[in-house]
């Protein structure tokens, strides 16, 4: 197995045992240094970032809203976690060669076409109702999938179990009945 | 301090993303199409080791578990809903940003796509919290807690299941 940080491609077992040594060193970190465990989350933080879109041009309302109020829009420490994925993945993608430009992804063009337009007006939708039931649910692969799993929790593993039935009923829907080279 | 120690975490988390193949619209969607397991086999790893350190140092006291509340009626909708919206982008809030990172600049539109799914999410929070976020509302609870046996008995299952289904992916190449 190589795990050197050339290298192209890890073994998904190997990157997500590492991932899991990850999230509990992360929280012995907070635990001990913050007083406060963080658990890999990264849902709330579209919330906070839009707070302070909309800060600058609504602040009276963003201040009178109950959930803006609730999640407290600051620079904490899960928006800066969210940006460090951006930088450590393109470390990552540098190193290992393996950046690609892509602005249509083949299976969508299978299904919709090459239209790189029709596709930004598909991700956007898909981006907007997933964060909606991502808030919704109280988190999303991250916050449920993996820490409230590892927590045990019965909200990860009933949040993760939903996640998976809709994309796979959506998906099969979308771009079922493509042939399929690995 | 937690914006520094974040910042490093959130480096690391994205380099294993990258590394692992994850960040990929092909991946994500591969999945849900049950036609390529390398997410699964990716989250399955990471949930198993994870469960192990976190309950060790739990039951040692060094670490407290924070836990998410159990609200039935919401997490069913609120995952539907981020189902369905993440087969159409394909990619989910953390694996966006990598996604973008790596040359996958169409994920630029799912990520404006998931700010303003945030702010409407903020708008509808009031209605919502008198109806759907509170049916069936089982606050924070655990699988051990609810099956009344040892964290271990759980942990030891979900090692045998992950396990057996790494072994039948590897068989079937999925």
């Amino acid at each position: 197995m190589n795990l050197s940080l050339f290298s192209s491609r890890w073994s998904p077992y190997a990157a997500g045992a590492l991932v899991g040594i990850l999230a509990v060193l992360s929280v012995v970190v907070t635990t001990a240094v913050l007083d406060k465990p963080k658990y890999l989350g990264a849902s709330t933080t579209f919330v906070r970032a839009v707070g302070f879109i909309e800060q600058s041009v609504a602040q009276e309302h963003v201040a009178q809203n109950v959930y803006f109020n609730a999640k407290k829009i600051k620079v904490d420490w899960q928006m800066l976690f969210v940006a460090g994925v951006f930088v450590g993945a393109l470390i990552s993608s540098r190193m290992g060669k393996t950046s690609q430009l892509e602005t249509v992804p083949p299976i969508w063009e299978k299904r919709f076409g090459p239209s790189a337009t029709r596709r930004a007006v598909g991700a956007f939708i898909g981006g907007a109702i997933l964060m909606f039931g991502a808030r919704l649910a109280g988190g999303c692969p991250s916050g449920h999938g993996l820490s409230g799993n590892m927590q045990l929790a019965v909200s990860g593993l009933l949040a993760l179990v939903f996640f998976l039935i809709g994309g796979i009923i959506t998906a099969r829907m979308l771009y079922g009945g493509q042939s399929w080279d690995k | 301090m937690g914006q520094i120690i974040g910042l490093i975490t959130g480096i690391l988390f994205g380099f294993l993303l990258q590394k692992g193949e994850v960040l990929r619209f092909e991946k994500q969607v591969g999945f849900m199409l049950l036609k390529d397991m390398t997410i699964i086999k990716f989250m399955f790893s990471a949930v198993l080791v994870g469960m192990v350190g976190i309950y060790s140092l739990a039951g040692a006291g060094v670490i407290n578990l924070s836990l998410k509340s159990t609200n039935v009626g919401a997490i069913i909708i609120g995952g539907l809903l981020f189902g369905i919206g993440w087969a159409v982008a394909g990619y989910c809030p953390g694996t966006s940003v990598g996604a973008l990172a790596e040359g996958r600049v169409h994920a630029i539109w799912a990520i404006l796509g998931m700010l303003v799914g945030a702010a409407a999410y903020a708008e509808a929070y009031p209605a919502l919290k008198s109806s759907v976020i509170g049916w069936g509302n089982y606050g924070k609870i655990t699988l051990p807690q609810v099956l009344g046996v040892s964290p271990w008995v759980v942990i030891v299952a979900f090692i045998l299941i992950g396990l057996g289904m790494f072994y039948w992916f590897e068989k079937k190449d999925l």
